[in-house]
């Protein structure tokens, strides 16, 4: 389903036009989780806020001094949003994100998850080449030769931009090793 | 006239062919990346910041702030021809560009944006000149708990000012303190939050979260807006440009209004966004047909675009003085200075007189350039918006990538990346505002140093922030900012007659 925007707009038409869109999340939900994750991020700041000292030394007040009241608060702005997102717990029934929405948000945020993991072993260059052949492929329904060609492009231009112009070392993997890079 | 020797021989600095070149370029890059979606002023100049790491700090803050200049020009275009604003700055600009281009006025409203875009910055350009070295020579009395009181004072206005919840504002704040936090404590040693990963020694650097939270998250933003770019061309030639000119003189109260508003929003940390839109909102209150707003007014493209380019221009001056970023991308440019070892502050107006004059000439120079470059290229542009965005969208994650990668050389921070990326999307359709974040993430070890060097003077007593007339002006001043809506809806209260 998530053929992307592009699929739709290639096309001409735009078949979710004057339909309702489905509604996948609602709002209350992110906004509790949301919450819910910055207090715990507040609770974590106050214990090692409290472990490290957050009183007077002699030399001055101590290093937990500052973070501990930040993280108190983080604490209350964060529990002040939980609680009221509970109260209006019936209200918040509107659309956070919808079917098709979540569907584009997720056609781009699993593959640069994926190449992220990629750069570590492939290095940055193989990754790119693979991440931007995958979209033109998939969601620009572009034929090989384009395809094969802009994803070699752009890293090639890259490398020449980075490393031999202004001289900024990018991660290379096997391959850039292989032809001795 | 200290300051006009000063000038020109910081255009002596400025005006050399290299330095010229970088201007080029850097107005280039800066159009490009504010016409694409996703990467904008702040992290367009953070994913370009490591490019410059090889040049001499003159060259490499002219190149920077050129990029910066080109990403507020290029705004202009995306909003103007094809209805999206390509910056957030320049969403005010669509209600009455988009429409001018439909009636046929796309080179008109094109050259009225770029040259409002020209004067916001030039008058702003005008003060940096001379309230700069004041403000800099007064910042030299300051002590650890004057500056603790202007960062509160930032911040203070940052909750008092902003449009989103109150609550919202104060979490996104905390959360760059403490993310600011983590690492080795500079007094101590000690470390905070690190958990025993080596990773989190260094603690969190800014630039990365500014390319995740604006550069992927706004990546994932579009992707769920389904882009269909269907846009109007233009071609503008020196006879519309110059009969819009003549017809914009008609409008020099708007552009004398909309300056003031820039200039203020950009000093306080409003930023150009609520500039763009408080500017946009008078024009059409002032205005004698209000009706004709949203329809195509010419003046509804003026003046969001000459306040958003002062603010986001004047955003430079605290900076440049107290150290104190007005926006984010100001806050990103201050990264680069203290990454070439330039302390910016008071003492920069001492110790690197020739960088900061430097400077501030080429703000002169590069808006100059700016505007003749976006007049002759716009047709380059609107075609390469015609790109389609399955090929843009990989392109954009590739650039931010590198950006990341770039910083420290480190592939955690393209992983921490992808997690800001996400964080900055659930941020912006959870109404959490970004800009405190990446101010506090930034000023948060300068914050807590003059904090705690305030405590250790005092002896741990607040009555330090009220000791001497100027901290006091100071605090209050913030405070007030802090309370100002409750200050406010006060006064409403009290003028308005009661209900019988």
């Amino acid at each position: 389903m998530s053929d992307g925007p592009e699929a739709a707009a290639t096309s001409g038409s735009d078949p979710a036009e004057g339909a309702p869109a489905a509604v996948a999340i609602t709002e209350r939900w992110p906004e509790l989780a949301v919450a819910g994750f910055l207090m715990l991020l507040a609770v974590i700041d106050i214990v090692d806020s409290v472990r490290v000292g957050t009183g007077w030394a002699d030399d001055g007040p101590k290093a937990g001094y500052f973070p501990f009241y930040i993280g108190l608060i983080l604490l209350g702005a964060s529990g002040w949003i939980f609680v009221r997102t509970l109260m209006r717990w019936r209200q918040l029934a509107g659309s956070f994100v919808s079917r098709e929405e979540l569907g584009g948000v997720w056609a781009v945020l699993w593959p640069s998850a994926v190449y992220a993991a990629l750069m570590t072993v492939l290095g940055l260059y193989v990754a790119s080449m693979l991440l931007i052949g995958y979209f033109m492929r998939r969601h620009g329904r572009y034929g090989w030769a384009v395809s094969v060609v802009v994803s070699i492009g752009v890293p090639v231009v890259f490398y020449l931009v980075f490393e031999r112009w202004f001289l900024v070392p990018l991660p290379k993997g096997p391959l850039e090793a292989a032809i001795g890079l | 006239m200290d300051e006009i020797s000063n000038l020109l021989g910081g255009f002596a600095v400025a005006l050399t062919l290299p330095n010229i070149g970088f201007m080029l370029i850097g107005i280039t890059l800066g159009v490009l990346i504010g016409v694409l979606p996703g990467l904008g002023g702040a992290n367009g100049v953070a994913i370009l910041l490591p490019l410059t790491f090889s040049m001499n700090p003159t060259s490499a803050i002219i190149m920077l702030s050129c990029i910066y200049w080109g990403a507020l020009f290029g705004g202009a275009i995306t909003s103007i021809l094809f209805n999206i604003p390509g910056e957030p700055w320049s969403v005010a600009t669509t209600f009455d560009g988009y429409p001018m281009a439909q009636q046929g006025r796309a080179a008109q409203a094109l050259a009225a944006a770029f040259t409002s875009s020209f004067v916001g910055a030039l008058f702003a350009v005008l003060l940096i000149t001379f309230t700069a070295p004041l403000l800099a020579r007064f910042a030299l009395k300051f002590g650890p708990a004057e500056f603790f009181a202007v960062q509160l004072l930032t911040f203070c206005s940052f909750i008092g000012m902003s449009k989103e919840p109150v609550p919202k504002v104060l979490c996104s704040m905390m959360i760059g303190f403490a993310l600011a936090a983590v690492g080795m404590d500079t007094v101590t040693g000690q470390l905070r939050m690190t958990f025993g990963f080596p990773a989190l020694l260094k603690g969190f650097d800014f630039l990365i979260a500014v390319i995740g939270l604006f550069g992927i998250g706004e990546i994932l933003l579009t992707m769920e807006e389904g882009l269909a770019f269907k846009g109007k061309s233009a071609k503008i030639n020196f006879r519309v440009v110059w009969q819009t000119w003549v017809e914009l003189v008609r409008y020099w109260k708007t552009f004398l209004r909309s300056v003031a508003v820039g200039c203020w929003m950009g000093i306080t940390p409003g930023g150009a966004t609520p500039a763009s839109f408080m500017s946009y909102g008078m024009a059409q209150r002032m205005s004698k047909n209000p009706a004709t707003f949203g329809k195509g007014n010419i003046e509804g493209v003026i003046a969001p675009e000459t306040a958003a380019h002062a603010a986001g221009t004047s955003a430079l001056l605290p900076m440049l003085t107290l150290g104190i970023p007005g926006s984010p991308t100001a806050a990103v440019l201050l990264g680069g200075l203290l990454i070439w070892g330039l302390q910016p502050g008071p003492m920069l107006f001492v110790e690197h007189k020739e960088f900061v004059w430097g400077l501030i000439a080429s703000m002169y120079l590069g808006n100059i350039v700016g505007l003749l470059v976006v007049l002759t290229t716009v047709p380059f542009w609107a075609a390469m918006l015609r790109i389609p965005f399955s090929v843009i969208a990989p392109v954009i994650v590739v650039i931010c990538a590198i950006g990341a990668y770039t910083v420290h050389s480190a592939m955690f921070d393209v992983v921490m990346m992808m997690v800001f990326g996400v964080a900055g999307y659930l941020f912006k359709k959870l109404r959490y505002p970004l800009a405190p974040l990446v101010l506090a993430l930034v000023l948060g070890d300068m914050a807590e140093a003059s904090f705690r060097q305030s405590m250790l003077m005092s002896q741990g007593s607040f009555s330090i922030f009220w000791a001497n007339p100027l901290v006091t002006g100071i605090t209050v001043l913030a405070l007030g900012l802090l309370f100002w809506p409750l200050i406010n809806s006060g006064f409403r209260r009290m003028s308005r007659p009661r209900p019988a």
